[in-house]
Formats: structure tokens, C-alpha cells, sequence
């Protein structure tokens, strides 16, 4: 199945900005952020099809899913 | 002898009261610049200083500014702005709190910081900045760190609150009593070339879900650190948040987060 992967700020960096990715059918948002390596403790908000999850969740084909860094500095 | 009606009235060039007049006005009636400044805005006049502000502010909505109490949380990158801001924009009481003095490293961003006040506690700078650029307002210095013990006795009777913090357990504490205290929280945060900005009425979680990962630690900040732009861009985001909270203007960033990334120039929205 495809999904729309969109990194934003740090998370570009060595990655990409936007991506349609390939995955097996059953991939959890958990799983895609460990293929991408992302590091857990500086996760953000992460939103499937512009809608806020928090729990880990199972993606579908032609799913759009956003990853942001934390950001907290002021 | 002439009332300070009158004599505001007498004074007045069209609908405008110039400082100077407003000073004379304070020295002749015994009253603070504040007084005075009420008291222009109660006639339906202005105090000259804001005469930009008035094709897009009313007299009535400077006067509710005027009669507003805002609370900004953290005087460092975000903060400074947000002081400079609100006071120039003729918000009548602002509470300032954090508990740390100014050090070197606050100097590449932090606009009330300067070499000379090094070691200087940053509410008091913001005090004697305050009193110098609008001494109508009237600055209350907090030199705290908001906490969940004192949070509530901070906030209250505030119209608004800025979260201009450092990081995200302190943010946790003031969405979650503001929600309580029923005060509207213009949320802003940065790292590096990023920032977001997003504002929380009482009932809302947006905050909590933007951190609704957080662990432990600090943001990418801690890897970027921050440079002199980004923390103006979000403070201003924030300010135009704040003024519009208080004068009920505008679409605010309610249910949504606003996504600034300097480095490729984009902003995102991002609803909650």
C-alpha cells in the first residue's frame, strides 16, 4: 500500500520533505517511525490525514501521514 | 480651576491627546499616567501614541485594552518580544514572571538583555524597559518560576495568558490551570529555524496534544539552540493572538496550530 509520509523541520534533514512510501499492508505508525529512524524522544505532533493521533495506529492505503519534531524551546 | 475634563477636552487636537498633555494632566490632577489614560479613553479621546493603532483598534476596543490584564510566562527569547509588544500596543497591566537573570548566552536573541545588565533578574529589566517605552502600563515583575504551587495565585485575573516558557512540564502546568482559571493561553514555542504558535481556550487540549509524546527532556532546541529572528516571528504571532483574545477580533488560532519553518519559508497549518 502507499502513504504519504511528510516530515517537517529537523526531521527533513539526511530524510526527505515528502514522500510517497511503499508499505505492507498491517504498518503501524510506530513502524514507520522506526524505518525512518526517527529518534522517539523528540517526537511532536503526529497527524493521519490532518487528523491528531496519539496512539499508535494502523495505517491504509492512500493514507497521508505528517510527523513533526518536538519543538519547546522559548 | 479647570476639571480634568475639561482640561483633556481643551487639550485634545481633533480626537488626539498628546503625552505631553497627558504628563501636564497627571502633575496638575495628582494622578498616575495610567489615571490619565483612562480617563482620555473614557471621553472617547486617544492618547496620541496610539493614533496608528486606530483604523484597525477603536477608542473603545483601546480602552479594553487598556482595562486588560495580561500574563506572560518566561521573559527570555519570547517573552521580551511579547513584553515589548503588548506594553506598545497599550495593554494596561501585564504581569511578568520568570526567575532567572540574564546571562551571556541570552545576548545572540534575547531582547531585553544587554551586556550591561548581565547578571540583572530579567523581570526587573523588563520593568524598567516597560516604564520607559509606555509608562501608562503598568508592569508587575514575578520573579518565579510558574509552577503548579503557585500557578493558580499567578494567573488569576488575567485576561489572557502568554506562554512564552522554556520547556514543556512548565507548559503542561499552565495549560492545565488557565483551563481551570477559565483564561485563554496564546501558546508559542521554537527551536533553531521553527516555532508554532496556537491558542487554547478553557476546554481546549490543543497544547496537550501537541506534547501528547513528550517524554522527558528538551525539544530540538536543545540541538539548534535559537537565533535572533525566530523568537520575534512567534512572539508577534503571539501578540497578534493576545490582541485579538482581548479585543475579540478576528479568527484566532483556536483548534489549530500554526507551523513556522524559516529555513524553507513555509507555514503550515495544522489542526488539532
Amino acid at each position: 500500500m502507499k502513504v504519504c509520509v511528510k516530515l517537517f523541520a529537523t526531521f527533513r534533514n539526511d530524510r526527505f520533505k515528502e514522500k510517497v512510501c511503499e508499505y505492507q499492508e498491517g504498518t503501524m505508525v510506530s513502524d514507520v517511525i522506526k524505518a525512518l529512524d526517527l529518534p522517539e524522544d523528540q517526537l511532536g505532533a503526529v497527524l493521519i490525514n490532518a487528523r491528531h493521533v496519539e496512539a499508535d495506529q494502523e495505517l491504509k492505503d492512500g493514507d497521508s501521514l505528517s510527523i513533526f519534531p518536538l519543538v519547546g524551546g522559548g | 480651576m479647570a476639571t480634568l475634563e475639561t482640561f483633556l477636552k481643551d487639550a485634545a487636537q481633533g480626537d488626539l491627546v498628546s503625552w505631553s498633555s497627558q504628563v501636564l494632566a497627571a502633575q496638575r490632577f495628582d494622578l498616575t499616567l495610567a489615571g490619565v489614560e483612562g480617563a482620555i479613553l473614557d471621553l472617547d479621546l486617544l492618547p496620541a501614541r496610539y493614533q496608528r493603532n486606530r483604523n484597525m483598534i477603536s477608542i473603545k476596543q483601546q480602552r479594553r485594552l487598556f482595562d486588560s490584564h495580561a500574563v506572560v510566562i518566561g521573559c527570555g527569547g519570547l517573552g521580551g518580544y511579547v513584553l515589548e509588544q503588548l506594553a506598545r500596543l497599550g495593554v494596561g497591566r501585564i504581569t511578568a514572571v520568570d526567575p532567572d537573570t540574564f546571562e551571556e548566552h541570552n545576548l545572540n536573541r534575547q531582547l531585553l538583555s544587554s551586556p550591561r545588565l548581565l547578571g540583572h533578574a530579567k523581570v526587573e529589566v523588563a520593568a524598567s524597559r516597560i516604564a520607559d517605552i509606555n509608562p501608562a502600563v503598568t508592569l508587575v515583575p514575578v520573579r518565579a518560576a510558574f509552577g503548579e504551587d503557585n500557578g493558580a495565585e499567578i494567573v488569576a485575573g488575567a485576561d489572557v495568558v502568554v506562554d512564552a516558557v522554556d520547556n514543556v512540564p512548565t507548559r503542561f502546568a499552565l495549560a492545565e490551570i488557565c483551563g481551570a482559571a477559565g483564561i485563554p493561553l496564546v501558546h508559542g514555542a521554537i527551536a533553531g529555524w521553527y516555532g508554532h504558535v496556537a491558542t487554547q481556550y478553557p476546554g481546549d487540549t490543543t497544547l496537550q496534544k501537541i506534547y501528547s509524546r513528550f517524554k522527558n527532556g528538551k525539544g530540538v532546541e536543545s540541538e539548534l539552540g535559537n537565533p535572533s529572528f525566530t523568537p520575534g516571528v512567534a512572539a508577534s504571532f503571539q501578540v497578534a493572538e493576545a490582541c485579538k483574545v482581548l479585543i475579540d477580533e478576528g479568527d484566532s488560532l483556536r483548534h489549530r496550530k500554526l507551523h513556522l519553518n524559516l529555513l524553507d519559508m513555509e507555514v503550515v497549518e495544522v489542526p488539532f
